[in-house]
């Protein structure tokens, strides 16, 4: 049965979208306050310049590549263009069973293709060419992000009564709501291997490199709670309980995560610092984001206070290990995200969710935390693999860091030829027309 | 003619500035400074990383005064901006050769 056009549905996704477009500049403030006041502008270019490059690439050929079904493969959706202008009658896709415009379906999960990348650009901050950023972006989201979107995402185009080019994973039974995996689990894993690829900041445990403006690091992770709700609350892709549920475990799960975090500090280092409250709201967004419409809201309270007490412990990981993931992309991202999908196979109910799954709390068995593990993994595994070669070739050729010098004296001037703050009065000087 | 220099907390610049204003003093020059002593710095720490800020913030004053009035200047600088814990910074004094008023070119005491 096809379900048919329903305008409060196509509503909420429309304003779900703009939501989750906040969510890149969100993220622009959230690191661009965490670095230091030589590199801040840099630090949200990479996050805008990533706005401009996936949107365009999207009409070109990615939402073809990550939603189409011409190629009724579990691996991509379809070669080729995707033009999109042929889609403006058209509604319902995966499997005719969301009664939205496909064009809306599509400007929604752009939205989810832009921040993916951009939130690799923590890893890296201080000291990435900007011109071979924005090459990777173009590459990673090609190579990498379109078709991952295509597994965990896509459901499948109905066709009489066949579904075709069902996703991998989605095909798996891997329950990932809003994007643990393609989202999250993906940029971790690739914020580490860039990580790796472009070696530690000059000075990297020695000067002090202390978040500039904490003020801006608040502001963002407010943005990114904010649009947030678009992302958790928009993918049930109707205006409907579902998107209710989502909220309401989005919303519980961050306020714990919050929680979690400033009480590892207060108990590790004796304050409660502003820094981690940002930092546990946001790794509580993360973790909620794929069980976000699975689980019951006690459960995301209790998946949430965890998460934000095992990611204030793996951020110093990097120390142990010594890699320079400047800004805990995988601290926050990819063990959140991991930490989410596996608490899936714990915590998940049919009763709120009937198309859900049943986790081993519930008397499902291991069954369904195999499959969550087997997803995570997956996808762990190829971003991984996939961005080191996409890194390697581009730090081979072009180079992927800037000189020494470039980013001793600040990556503001050398790559924009511009500085965030005026902070001598002293600094100005004449104009040349 | 001696210059007056003082290194304080920044909290307690309003009371210095008070007190030789009520000496009469009618000039000084205030800038930010940051430094250390004996106070060094302290530590901050940022996701558990631990970070030791040498250079604590403060500001540097500087007073021109004639021979006569240094002892009361100073006396009063050291009054106001004591709080008796480690940190409160250091006054010192200098000789002034040649001084003059920019406007009027007077020099000397008279350009005080």
């Amino acid at each position: 049965m096809d379900v048919v056009l329903n305008s409060g549905d196509t509503a909420w996704v429309l304003a779900s979208s703009a939501l989750v477009l906040l969510m890149t500049p969100g993220l622009a403030f959230f690191y661009g306050g965490m670095v230091r006041t030589k590199s801040v502008l840099n630090m949200m270019m990479m996050s805008f310049i990533t706005i401009g490059i996936v949107s365009v690439l999207w009409v070109a050929y990615g939402y073809n590549w990550a939603f189409g079904s011409s190629a009724d493969s579990p691996w991509i959706g379809g070669w080729g263009l995707s033009g999109l202008g042929s889609a403006v009658e058209s509604f319902t896709n995966n499997g005719g069973i969301y009664p939205i415009p496909t064009l809306v379906f599509s400007s929604f999960q752009l939205m989810f293709a832009i921040i993916t990348p951009a939130l690799i650009s923590g890893a890296i901050a201080d000291r990435t060419k900007f011109t071979s950023w924005a090459i990777f972006v173009a590459v990673w989201a090609s190579l990498v992000y379109f078709p991952v979107a295509h597994w965990v995402f896509d459901f499948g185009d109905k066709v009489g009564e066949k579904l075709i080019g069902v996703g991998y994973l989605a095909g798996k039974g891997v329950l990932d709501f809003a994007g643990g995996t393609a989202v999250h689990i993906n940029a971790g894993a690739a914020g580490l291997a860039l990580a790796l690829i472009l070696g530690k900041r000059h000075g990297w445990r020695r000067d002090p490199m202390r978040p500039h403006s904490l003020p801006l690091v608040l502001l963002g992770s407010g943005l990114l709670w904010f649009g947030w709700f678009g992302f958790n609350a928009g993918s049930a892709l109707g205006a409907n309980g579902l998107a209710g549920l989502a909220l309401i475990n989005t919303q519980v799960a961050t306020g714990a995560a919050l929680i979690g975090w400033l009480l590892v500090e207060k108990i590790r280092d004796g304050h409660a610092t502003s820094l981690g409250a940002a930092s546990g709201a946001v790794a509580g967004l993360v973790a909620v984001t794929p069980a976000c419409a699975f689980v019951a809201p006690w459960a995301a309270v209790v998946l949430g206070f965890i998460a934000g007490i095992v990611c204030a412990l793996a951020v110093g990981l990097k120390y142990k290990f010594g890699f320079d993931d400047s800004l805990d992309v995988v601290g926050v991202h990819l063990v959140g995200g991991i930490w989410g999908c596996l608490s899936i196979g714990f915590f998940a109910t049919k009763s709120v969710n009937s198309i859900g799954g049943t986790g081993l709390l519930y008397g499902g068995g291991l069954d369904l935390l195999k499959t969550q593990a087997f997803g995570a993994f997956f996808v762990l595994a190829y971003s991984f693999i996939a961005t080191l070669i996409i890194g390697f070739i581009i730090n081979k050729t072009i180079g992927f860091r800037v000189s020494q010098e470039a980013e001793i004296t600040g990556i503001d001037l050398a790559e924009h030829r511009e500085t965030a703050y005026e902070l001598f009065n002293s600094s100005r000087g004449g104009t040349t027309v | 003619m001696k210059l007056i220099t003082a290194i304080l907390k920044p909290f307690k610049l309003d009371d210095v500035k008070s007190s030789l204003q009520a000496l009469g003093v009618n000039g000084m020059t205030v800038s930010e400074a940051s430094g250390f002593g004996r106070q060094r710095g302290h530590t901050e720490v940022y996701r558990g990383a631990e970070y030791t800020v040498d250079l604590v913030p403060k500001v540097r004053l500087e007073v021109i005064v004639d021979d006569a009035d240094v002892e009361s200047v100073v006396g009063a600088i050291v009054k106001a901006a004591n709080t008796g814990s480690i940190g409160d910074g250091k006054v010192w004094v200098t000789s002034i050769e040649q001084i003059v008023r920019v406007r009027t070119g007077e020099r000397g005491t008279e350009a005080i």
